[in-house]
């Protein structure tokens, strides 16, 4: 049995069985990198995609329960030619380390700004919460995620 | 150790280049005596310019380092130095790292010594790459070297002419022992280094580019997951894989004694054989954990070999009144936010794997033995994987990938551990406790500190000691065993690194008793010992300064003479408008923290504020300052990148972060077990930068947590009155102190 799945604008077919976590499809099937896998449990936020806008953890949706949503991922949004204002601001602010996680700060940060373009330092925090980074980049990744805004703010 | 960088000052000026003008020290004649010379950094070990840089033909320079991309920057700084040397826009350096076909052995990527050693090496090899192409250049320009300019790798003579190293390259005989003897740029000269260049690495990042080794999918790539036991030394009985083995798309079951392992086409079909597997498979139990409400009576019951260091004898004082106090810092594990992944191929008898270990070199070493194989029908490649902070899981994941790539010989597999595999099997940094007494004379010195410490060993890492050290290898129908455990000596140290204290007391005796046995896996976690020591010492200090009623940085500074520590702490001071005799408020305090990273790397002095929640128990970190001295910096924001990265993965180890286990085994297997510090309660941090252009530049990556824990117990004890010695400090602790 096939699926159809709406990925980054583009129908996508995958013979994964339906109850294969997105994730696996994304990175394997669509060769797409950005979304990682951290921990299979919804607890990281390494696998952070956009479903219909909004953040969703793409290690614990099976590919059965999309439907006709629209899938964005980190690809979708810019690319290194012309990236996306978050993209940008994470490279001048430096916003990483290792940058295992920024895949899912990115798209956590996305889907505030494209709610709320004036975010408070306080809401950028609490809009990642569930965002864990180890490297201890945090405060580069606010920094980044509200000049995003300003840009975004601008345009 | 490293020798120092020879300053071109030394030199007549306009001799740059011409090696047999310059006149030798008594120190380098006597090195000549000696059938190889000592050279500077991982010169010493890797002696040929060519294994550090090759010049192509179109001008541009490969540059080849055996330290490897953790995170950290080091390959953009790299780039910088070598750039900066040669006189290279750095579009033009092209960086080759950790690779056992192509670059120089360095070890480990580990202890902050990566610009020490490696940079060392890229400068002097630099330097003299550049001066041989000088050299070559004087008959086309008719000039001597002092006379010629050089701008992104084109030489100019005074008369306009000029010649492009690309030109050069195919004359300039670059396979020859590097004689460290061509004095490199004057700091003041620098274009490159010192400037904050971006990392080379990052916009990949950003943009979902292929940056990691989990990121890799080589054509007819299958897909591979491991079985481990409930606990450590357990032995498989039986596994009835009837089942799995019928599963479609699963290419393999892989038994070898106790290793237990499933290929499949798809990763998550692998997913699912593991589990279905994991609930099929017989163990016999390996022996129970320790209890962990008497882990530290039980770590200090076993037998330990005892180090006596850091000894200083003067004159003893009668009467003096004494002070003591004893300090716990639990198991801690690595906890990368992606499990380890390795990628191997078995094609034609040879094995590859590409693995974001720390050490391509050691871990070759290991594998060979595993797996019974000549080491050079191995290679490793470095790929980048998720921050490591020192010695997780990639070294035993890449044996776990190639165990399974036997079974499947020309077909690469991809092995990325689950989440559970990387909390229950990762070598933790072990658990530490500290005693201290000290003894003050009638004017507030301490003229007397005895100090000891129980350890495991801090390193059991790949070719750290002899034995087989990596996880699968214990397991096998073959079992091999690891090495007896050794600790680095000092300076440097392993448990008892930063045990001796930096402050001058009269009398001192640190006793580091290393305890051999090792209930549970423990390795090297960034800093190692500092981390624990420099909580106690930075504690202590404290509680000594409370005694007296004494400010903490002026006590600090009666017993400190090293200028440049002194610094520091006086800035991280005046950063945090620090006011002595400043009074906590009962749930809001500052405290102080400060060492020097093995006492001969980069100064850190912190300042932290805390916020206490009385009834819950609740910390909170809200603003620390650092103040830091890393001499010659080379890329001031990815200092700065790793000082404020310290600062926060220390905040998080010392308020939440242990490793929970029972007897049954490792409790802490998913991040609801081993919570970190999350973005609404990371800090603020503001670092300052001292930069000494004229010291030698000093290993920083692992310089500010040891600073920034005693920061924080010291700003809790300011608040609240009540001191925590054992780490963390979580809610329960918190509640036991306020009792």
């Amino acid at each position: 049995m096939a699926t159809n799945l709406k990925v980054n604008g583009q129908t996508r077919r995958t013979t994964a069985k339906p109850d294969t976590p997105l994730l696996y499809v994304l990175r394997n099937d669509l060769q797409l990198n950005g979304a990682k896998f951290g921990c299979g449990l919804a607890q990281c936020g390494a696998c952070t995609v956009l479903l219909n806008g909004k953040a969703i953890r793409s290690c614990q949706t099976p590919i059965s329960t999309i439907g006709n949503g629209e899938i964005t991922t980190i690809e979708g949004i810019g690319s290194l030619a012309t990236p996306h204002p978050v993209q940008q601001a994470f490279i001048e602010e430096q916003a990483a380390q290792c940058g295992y996680c920024t895949n899912g700060m990115i798209m956590a940060a996305k889907d505030l700004l494209d709610r709320n373009l004036r975010p408070s330092e306080t809401d950028v925090r609490e809009a990642l919460a569930g965002n864990l980074c180890r490297c201890g980049t945090h405060n580069r990744i606010v920094r980044a995620v509200l000049r995003a805004a300003k840009v975004m703010g601008r345009t | 150790m490293n020798a120092p960088i020879l300053n071109r000052r030394k030199f007549t000026k306009g001799l740059g280049g011409i090696v047999l003008a310059f006149s030798l020290g008594p120190s380098e004649l006597l090195a000549q005596g000696a059938p190889q010379p000592q050279l500077p950094g991982s010169l010493n070990n890797n002696r040929m310019l060519d294994a550090w840089i090759r010049i192509a033909s179109n001008g541009s320079a490969t540059v080849f380092t055996g330290k490897v991309e953790l995170g950290q920057g080091i390959l953009t700084a790299l780039s910088q130095i070598a750039a900066e040397e040669l006189d290279l826009p750095l579009s033009r350096v092209k960086m080759i790292s950790g690779d056992t076909g192509q670059t120089p052995n360095e070890g480990q990527t580990a202890g902050s010594q990566s610009i020490e050693n490696s940079g060392t090496a890229l400068r002097l090899a630099g330097a003299e790459v550049r001066a041989i192409l000088l050299e070559l250049a004087e008959k086309r320009l008719g000039v001597t070297p002092d006379k010629m300019t050089v701008n992104d790798g084109m030489i100019s003579g005074p008369d306009g002419r000029y010649v492009s190293y690309g030109l050069l390259a195919s004359t300039a005989n670059l396979k020859r022992e590097a004689t460290a003897k061509v004095p490199p740029k004057l700091p003041a000269d620098y274009k490159i280094v010192g400037k904050s260049i971006p990392r080379h690495d990052i916009p990949a990042k950003v943009t979902g580019g292929a940056a990691f080794v989990q990121d890799m999918r080589p054509l007819g790539m299958l897909h591979g997951r491991v079985v481990r036991p409930p606990r450590y030394g357990s032995t498989l009985v039986s596994v009835d894989d009837a089942a799995v083995k019928v599963t479609p798309g699963v290419v393999a079951v892989v038994r070898d004694g106790s290793f237990l392992g499933v290929i499949a086409e798809r990763e998550e079909i692998a997913v699912g054989a593991r589990e279905a597997l994991a609930k099929n498979a017989k163990w016999n139990l390996g022996p129970e954990l320790p209890d962990p409400d008497r882990i530290f009576e039980h770590l200090k019951s076993l037998p330990s070999r005892d180090q006596v260091i850091g000894v200083k004898e003067g004159m003893l004082l009668a009467g003096g009144r004494m002070f003591q106090s004893t300090y716990t810092r639990p198991y801690t594990a690595h906890a990368s936010i992606g499990p380890s992944c390795a990628l191997a191929e078995f094609r034609d008898g040879k094995l590859s794997v590409w693995t974001h270990s720390q050490g391509v070199f050691p871990l070759r070493a290991e594998l060979a033995k595993a797996l019974k194989m000549p080491a050079a029908s191995i290679h490793c490649i470095h790929v980048e994987g998720s921050g490591c902070y020192g010695h997780n899981g990639a070294d035993d994941v890449a044996l776990d990938a190639a165990l399974l790539a036997r079974a499947t010989p020309g077909k690469p597999v991809r092995l990325q551990w689950m989440r559970d595999d990387e909390f229950a099997w990762e070598p933790y940094g072990p658990a530490m406790a500290m005693q201290v007494k000290a003894a003050l004379d009638p004017e507030g010195r301490i003229y007397n500190w005895q100090y000891e410490l129980w350890s495991n060993s801090h390193s059991t890492r790949p070719e750290s000691t002899s034995g087989t050290n990596v996880l699968a290898a214990w397991y096998l129908a073959e079992p091999q065993q690891m090495g007896p455990p050794t600790s680095p000596p000092q300076p440097a140290g392993g448990g008892d690194r930063n045990a001796i204290p930096l402050y001058d007391f009269a009398n001192q005796k640190v006793t580091h008793h290393f305890v051999q046995d090792m209930p549970i896996r423990a390795s090297a976690l960034r800093t190692l010992g500092a981390y624990a020591n420099v909580f106690t010492i930075e504690s202590f200090m404290d509680e000594l300064a409370n005694a007296i009623a004494a400010d903490p940085i002026a006590f600090r500074l009666a017993h400190l003479k090293d200028a440049r520590a002194r610094a520091v702490i006086e800035k991280a001071a005046a950063m945090a408008n620090w006011k002595p005799g400043q009074q906590g408020d009962g749930s809001r305090g500052r405290g102080i923290g400060f060492a020097r990273y093995k006492n001969l790397q980069t100064y850190v002095a912190v300042v932290a504020t805390v916020e206490v929640d009385r009834a819950t128990g609740r910390v909170r970190v809200p603003q620390v300052w650092a103040a830091t001295d890393a001499g010659l910096v080379i890329n001031p924001d990815g200092l700065t990148n790793q000082i404020e990265g310290g600062i926060i993965q220390s905040t998080s180890w010392t308020l939440y972060e242990e490793v929970q286990f029972d007897k049954s085994g490792i409790l802490s297997r998913d991040w609801s077990r081993y919570p970190i510090l999350t973005m609404p309660d990371v800090p603020k941090v503001t670092v300052e930068l001292l930069n000494r252009q004229n010291e030698r530049p000093l290993g920083a990556g692992e310089a500010s947590q040891g600073p920034t824990a005693a920061a924080i117990a010291n700003a809790f004890a300011h608040a609240t009155g009540k001191r925590i010695r054992s780490l963390p400090m979580n809610a329960q602790q918190v509640k036991i102190s306020l009792r």
